[in-house]
């Protein structure tokens, strides 16, 4: 098994390498920085344009291969480059994954912990009528882009605002600007702020969770393992939890991971929308600016966390399913 | 119910309260109710029976009789929208209505059940013991977990597990077949039930493996003094093992009596046809079998009266005029008080509340006259004429030679490694085998599963070249052929598959089933046209079946469209891949007989493929056992059967139950040990010796012989039968 995960974690390393490689080629090859200091005003003198470009190493006018070796010795050393501001990427990568990860980790595990838990009882329950009541749901939710999910519940939001006649929802910002407080305040403030995007977030996560876990479910009801659990003396509702769950986790627990893993770039509308400063928001940001070194700094962090996650995912698998240890 | 018959009950039920029954179901009904429309289906109609203490009862019936689905009820496994009716008693308490919490605390302590299928029944993320503990704890929260522990450690040891204490930490896909199914009876077990229902427990297994699990249970029942309930469709597991039998048809019971009576003087024609539909492994010429023409109703559209008389062959007008009651031989009533009742307007004569006294007892209303006139399965059922193959008069090493076979090898490589794969180690699936069939002639290839028959056939379909030794057929070897050559060659040589529900192509008509073969060899429109329809009668199907889909047909006709398929161009030589294995024995005896009327009246020949013993028997003229991917034994099936030399043939003839309760009770089976040895690792010199029964009785030098040099098959009757054992000795074990 040690051998095993030894050999995918190098596989996930060649692999975070090639991506984040085609990522700052891509970006290296069609943004164009260039633009991006002539539209200044006043306009720069091309000399000072060229220099600026030089020490940023953006110059389009020196060979991709010299770029993507300058490139590549900084990185090596953990050194991302410099955004097209002049300021260092690498910090600035913490500060802004450390914004999204929060997001993300509480809205995907408020999501599935909903959805399997949602999905799970529908399946006991096939087609009767908190099934059809939670499918009719899901398949709603699944329906609408996050986009709309997001500015509806802003929309809501402000209305609820105005009922009540003070900012009861907040929906901007992660945390409100210049507060000053002890500790446990902030903490009620940042959570305050979390609120809505995280819901928003977890909204789409549970429809998608509670149609896997009911399907996952489904499989399992009617196993014969779950009526030998009965025959021993089980209840029914006790065999479909110790066996049947059990079993039927599974398949979603690693989904989970996966999910989680694909969240980092999914999250990007909901922080754009929620005003919220993580690693989708910057992406867009740094792509309209472009800002080369940025957009490939973005992508190696994505590749990292979808590795992590499927790594991640298959040592759970293995934790959890005694069939598929060698 | 008449007067006499209550007092008859009476009488026999105060001659049995010494011994008050464990267990007493009394006019049980199961209702499916069907959802959007459809009609309700009546799975279970009215059953009754009685168990007491140490006794077994064995069900029997087909697929779809209900007899798995009353037990199931009786057990309160049945889903919650399950309609049920009647009465359980156990030690005379009602737990039929019971709600889930108090049933549960019956299930696995009073009352417990093995199923059928081993390999799904464990839940496969916990540990066996885990799961045999839980057994033990979910009745006794208090017991400290390392006493349940130790109770599962004994308990793997008692059902035979070796190495009980460290297999105790394995999880079920560690464990083969055979091994699941002795913790499932562990299970059973674990808290000393007072009644133990076992849904086929052998049915999934092999036959070396169900004399184990036979001789586990009735370990079992004198270990708990436990009632059995046996399910099966098996007549021969029946015959050994039960003292009393419930014949089920259509959801109802349709005989009950002492092993005996159904046996030797059943008085339904159902029971009749079952027994004489059976075929079997220790009579020599047994004519052919009793087919039951036509198919089980459906449980939604039950005919009028007895669910049976559309398929039989005494069926009166009465017969359909209400459904007989479960009555003593001789209480029937006459056929002019049925016809009267039915004139009356009366249709059922009432449900059957009645007891199960003890008594044989039969639903058909001629059974006084069977019984008077003393008929047997031959006298009612009409026995097909199945004519002499016509080469047999040739001797066979006179005949011309349709298939050859000689050191057929066939190697799987394991390998590992996704990016750089490499070898890790070599299945000897097949392993240098040699055989030949000649015109006209069946050769029978048995074996458990993972000895290596049905990679043979495949081997053999390919027609490519096989990794070393070689294959002919019709005298060429198929080395020399060229692609036209091969494509020209597999007109001669056709097969019929296992599973007809997967064969056949669901989105196809039968018509353009049976027609595909002649396509795409280009035979012309009209001439495809003909020989469809002419196929169609010669496997005894209707010609208006032509434009219908496989799923409107039955296992049996399924399996007929087949072997129409197979035949359409002409094959000489005919490959069965166990043909008959998936249907019930009622339909298997059609499909057999057709076999045997195709190749006398065609001259085919057959590879057969099969683990049913006794259908091998029936339709082979030779037999090849094969045991890890090598033939122990081949010759005459005549000779083989009647003195086996291998022992290893020896135990498998002797290890398959004979439906024949007398027989049954005298013999003593030899019970192999342990499981099929991997194919990977295959043991050295004789790869049977590891579980042989001859090779402990060996002196030590004896024994080296075993060990290091492989034997080769040689002859053991001076004429065609031949064993692969260094001491290979003929004797008589069935």
């Amino acid at each position: 098994m040690g051998k095993f995960l030894a050999r995918r974690l190098l596989n996930y390393v060649v692999l975070i390498f090639l991506a984040t490689s085609f990522a700052y080629l891509l970006a290296a090859t069609n943004l164009y920085p260039r633009g991006y200091f002539e539209q200044m005003q006043p306009p720069p003198t091309a000399e000072v344009i060229n220099a600026q470009l030089d020490t940023l190493n953006l110059n389009d006018e020196t060979p991709l291969a010299e770029r993507y070796a300058v490139w590549l010795g900084g990185v090596v050393q953990g050194d991302f480059g410099q955004s097209i501001q002049g300021r260092d990427v690498t910090p600035q990568i913490w500060m802004k994954a450390g914004v999204t990860l929060r997001l993300i980790t509480f809205a995907t595990v408020l999501g599935a912990a909903v959805g399997i838990a949602v999905g799970a009882y529908s399946a006991v329950r096939q087609y009767r009528r908190f099934d059809k009541a939670s499918t009719a749901v899901a398949f709603f939710v699944l329906s609408v882009p996050t986009v709309v999910i997001a500015i509806s519940v802003q929309v809501g939001a402000t209305a609820i605002n105005d009922l009540v006649g003070f900012q009861l929802l907040i929906f901007s910002g992660e945390y409100s600007a210049g507060f000053r407080g002890e500790w446990w305040q902030l903490l009620l403030n940042r959570i305050h702020h979390a609120l809505l995007p995280t819901i928003v977030l977890a909204l789409s996560l549970f429809a998608a969770f509670a149609r896997y876990q009911r399907n996952m479910m489904l499989d399992v009801l009617n196993a014969d393992f779950v009526r030998t659990a009965m025959a021993k003396g089980l209840t029914r509702r006790r065999a479909l939890f110790k066996h049947a769950l059990r079993t039927a986790l599974i398949p979603t627990i690693t989904y989970f991971t996966f999910t989680f893993g694909i969240m980092v770039s999914g999250a990007t509308f909901t922080e754009k929308i929620y005003g919220w400063h993580g690693m989708g928001a910057w992406l867009i940001d740094s792509i309209s600016q472009h800002d080369v070194h940025v957009v490939a700094a973005v992508s190696f962090f994505m590749a990292v966390t979808v590795m992590a996650a499927s790594f991640l995912s298959d040592i759970l698998y293995a934790w959890l399913d005694p069939r598929v240890r060698v | 119910m008449s007067t006499e018959t209550v007092a008859a009950t009476d009488v026999a039920r105060d001659g049995r309260t010494a011994d008050s029954p464990v267990l007493e179901v009394t006019d049980l009904t199961v209702t499916f109710p069907g959802f959007d429309g459809n009609p309700d289906v009546h799975a279970v109609r009215g059953v009754s029976y009685a168990v007491g203490r140490g006794e077994v009862l064995g069900i029997v019936g087909e697929s779809g009789s209900g007899k798995s689905v009353s037990s199931m009820a009786a057990m309160g496994l049945l889903p919650e929208h399950a309609r049920i009716t009647g009465s359980v008693l156990l030690h005379g308490e009602e737990i039929l209505g019971l709600d889930d919490r108090a049933m549960a605390a019956k299930r696995g302590k009073v009352i417990s059940m093995v199923f059928q299928d081993p390999l799904s029944g464990l839940t496969p993320v916990y540990t066996v013991g885990d799961q045999l503990a839980e057994a033990v704890l979910v009745h006794d929260p208090k017991t400290p977990k390392a006493k349940a522990h130790d109770r599962a450690v004994e308990l793997l040891d008692l059902v035979g597990i070796p190495n009980a204490a460290q297999r105790y930490r394995s999880f079920p896909h560690e464990f083969s077949g055979g091994m699941r199914q002795r913790v499932m009876i562990a299970m059973a077990m674990a808290n000393n039930p007072d009644v133990i229902i076992c849904d086929e427990p052998t049915t999934a297994l092999d036959v070396t493996i169900q004399a184990q699990i036979l001789d586990l249970l009735r370990t079992a029942q004198n270990e708990t003094g436990a009632a059995i309930v046996m399910i099966t469709h098996d007549l021969g597991v029946v015959a050994g093992f039960v003292d009393r039998v419930l014949v089920m048809y259509a959801g109802r019971p349709v005989e009950i009596g002492t092993v005996d009576e159904i046996y030797y003087s059943s008085r339904m024609p159902y029971t009749m046809g079952l027994l004489g539909a059976v075929p079997r492994m220790d009579l020599d010429r047994q004519g052919a079998l009793v087919p039951i023409k036509g198919t089980p109703p459906s449980l939604s559209h039950l005919p009028p009266g007895c669910p049976f008389a559309p398929r039989c062959p005494i069926a009166q007008p009465e017969c359909e005029a209400a459904e007989p009651e479960l009555l003593a031989i001789g209480s029937q009533p006459s056929a002019e008080a049925i016809r009267l009742a039915h004139a009356d307007g009366g249709t059922a004569p009432g449900s059957t509340g009645v007891h199960d006294t003890g008594v044989q007892r039969v639903a058909c209303i001629r059974s006084g006259e069977i019984a008077d006139r003393g008929w047997t399965a031959q006298d009612i059922y009409p026995v097909p004429e199945i004519p002499d193959v016509p080469a047999a008069d040739v001797p066979r090493e006179d005949r011309p030679e349709m298939l050859r076979v000689e050191g057929l090898v066939k190697h799987h490589a394991l390998n590992k490694g996704m990016v750089f794969k490499r070898r890790v180690g070599t299945v000897y699936a097949v392993d240098g085998i040699d055989f030949d069939i000649r015109e006209g002639e069946t050769l029978a290839l048995v074996g458990e599963s993972g000895c290596g028959k049905s990679t043979t056939l495949m081997q053999i379909m390919d027609l490519e070249k096989p990794q070393s030794g070689s294959v002919s057929v019709m005298g060429k070897d198929v080395t020399t052929l060229g692609k036209s050559g091969r494509f020209a060659l597999r007109r001669d040589m056709q097969i019929v598959f296992q599973d007809p529900m997967s064969s056949l192509d669901p989105r196809m008509p039968v018509f353009d089933i049976i027609a595909e073969p002649l396509r795409a060899h280009r035979t012309g429109t009209a001439e495809v046209t003909r020989r469809v329809y002419e196929l169609i009668q010669l496997v005894g199907l209707d010609p208006e079946h032509a434009t219908r889909f496989p799923s409107e047909f039955s296992g049996g006709q399924r399996q007929r469209i087949g072997i129409a398929r197979a035949l359409a161009l002409e094959p000489k030589l005919l490959v069965l891949d166990e043909p008959v294995s998936a249907l019930d024995v009622s339909i298997q005896a059609g499909v057999v007989n057709l076999l045997e009327e195709l190749q006398a009246r065609l001259g085919l020949s057959y590879l057969f493929v099969a683990h049913d013993l006794s259908v091998v028997r029936h339709i082979a003229d030779r037999v090849a056992v094969m045991y890890l991917g090598r033939i122990v034994e081949i010759g005459d099936t005549r000779s083989v059967y009647s003195r086996p030399a291998h022992p290893y043939t020896q135990a498998l003839l002797s290890a398959i139950p004979i439906p024949d309760p007398e027989k049954e009770r005298a013999r003593t089976h030899i019970v192999l040990d342990g499981d099929l040895p991997s194919p990977a690792n295959p043991p050295s010199g004789c790869r049977f010796r590891t579980r042989c029964q001859k090779f402990i009785t060996l002196s030590d030098t004896e024994k080296d012989t075993c060990v290091n040099v492989e034997p080769q098959i040689l002859a053991t009757n001076g004429g065609d039968q031949g064993a692969a054992c260094h001491y290979a000795e003929r004797r008589q074990v069935v």
